[in-house]
């Protein structure tokens, strides 16, 4: 409790590029960014390989084997094989592991929904973009945002530990307070990202209730 | 051989098992005890749980619900809240992983048992079966393969995660990574990785066996 008082009482950690709203913000900042890079590669593929039924198993079995990947290790890898000049050596390995939850959840939402809608859709004369944007992604959306929400909580973490390997961010209290044996900035850095996560947590789940069609989320009830 | 940095062969060699703490088989070894405890802890603790979920159906809500938040929190800061309480030692990472199993294997317990039909259970009760034989004879084996499902995926998360715990000194193989970052060096970060990923799918394939050989009747219905 003590080092939470003197974390967040000391006034220094409040300000310059190592305090507090800084460090919140180079967190935030990489996690979107990986996370949306993460998103406009993921989900069109998703979109693409579900709509298509092409590709399935591979996805899978990628997926289950990037599920594997030590996050420590490929981010190590990456920056001792491409340096530190920028911060694309840690960004890349942050992208690579958000993209599997995503794809998967997109892939197995698409091709999750009842063939009697995709069919009843079809032979209203909608065509097959049609089709995709207009029934399979709204009913497939819980599910996309699922893989959403599960990749966000992966790269805040990921974030995190990519502290060790010299990104800026929350991370860095608790990994530099704990080489320097600074108990303080260590618990209050992990109280910071825990409070992190809950938030992000939280807003995935409120933009679900936002976003998800009623008659969907079965918040109508039909019949 | 012998001027320039050693090969990747050469240092597996060399590092294999040196008799000293450290060496891979040595990290190997305390790798496979920190991901196996919580892999089964975990299901020992997600298996009463969810049945007094599906028992008491109040209670499902809640305990998915706090569930739910552990498994958002990253596992580092949480690693470094525990130190506090466990001191360095395995159990600092052990303990939130088991957390995270738990929060797998609840949903997926309450799940397994949901889809037993009900005419099933009803057979089962018709037949004279005490609730415990029916759960352990009836419910629990046609649960099995949501359960394993569920298993599968912690077993391979945990294998993979241990490796974080490298940053309070308790990371199994993780500890490659470490080492190979203070002292640039890649071969053991990719011995690490390799070794990370091979046992993680060694895990997955005996758990999909297992399932096999629990549950037979499922491969003797896809082949009718």
């Amino acid at each position: 409790m003590n080092w939470l008082i003197d974390f967040f009482g000391d006034p220094a950690r409040w300000s310059g590029p190592d305090g507090i709203p800084a460090r919140l913000l180079e967190h935030l900042e990489f996690s979107a960014l990986a996370l949306v890079l993460a998103m406009l590669i993921a989900v069109p593929l998703g979109l693409l390989i579900g709509h298509t039924g092409r590709g399935g198993v591979l996805v899978v079995v990628t997926a289950n084997l990037a599920r594997a990947l030590p996050t420590l290790g490929l981010l190590v890898l990456f920056v001792l094989l491409l340096g530190t000049a920028s911060i694309w050596p840690v960004i890349i390995p942050l992208v690579l592991l958000a993209v599997p939850p995503i794809l998967v959840n997109t892939f197995e939402g698409i091709r999750g929904v009842d063939p009697d809608l995709r069919d009843a859709a079809y032979g209203m004369g909608l065509r097959g973009g049609q089709v995709l944007g207009r029934v399979l992604v709204p009913v497939a959306l819980p599910l996309i945002l699922l893989g959403l929400r599960l990749s966000a909580i992966q790269v805040v973490a990921t974030t995190t530990v990519a502290a060790y390997t010299g990104l800026g961010g929350l991370g860095r209290f608790v990994i530099d307070g704990f080489a320097t044996k600074d108990y303080a900035s260590v618990v209050g850095g992990s109280v910071l990202i825990v409070l992190f996560a809950l938030v992000v947590q939280i807003a995935f789940t409120f933009a679900q209730r936002v976003t998800v069609s009623p008659g969907v989320s079965q918040r109508l009830k039909i019949r | 051989m012998g001027d320039g940095p050693p090969t990747l062969w050469e240092w597996i060699a060399r590092n294999w098992d040196t008799g000293r703490v450290g060496s891979i088989r040595d990290l190997l070894g305390d790798h496979l005890l920190m991901s196996l405890v919580p892999i089964v802890l975990g299901l020992v603790l997600a298996l009463p749980l969810g049945l007094a979920s599906v028992r008491w159906r109040w209670l499902y809500q809640p305990t998915a619900g706090v569930f739910n938040v552990i498994y958002a929190l990253p596992s580092l800061p949480l690693f470094m809240l525990l130190i506090s309480v466990t001191g360095l030692s395995p159990m600092t990472v052990i303990i939130p992983l088991t957390f995270y199993a738990m929060a797998v294997l609840i949903p997926a317990v309450v799940d397994g048992i949901g889809s037993v039909p009900a005419h099933v259970r009803q057979s089962a009760v018709a037949m004279g079966f005490t609730p415990l034989r029916r759960l352990v004879q009836v419910e629990l084996p046609i649960a099995a393969p949501v359960v394993i499902a569920g298993l599968r995926v912690v077993a391979v998360s945990s294998i993979s995660l241990v490796s974080v715990g490298a940053l309070i000194g308790q990371g199994g193989l993780g500890m490659l990574f470490t080492r190979a970052y203070q002292n640039p060096f890649l071969p053991p970060v990719v011995v690490g990785i390799v070794l990370i990923v091979v046992l993680a799918l060694v895990a997955d394939g005996l758990l999909l066996l297992a399932q096999r050989l629990l549950t037979p009747w499922v491969r003797a219905r896809g082949a009718s």
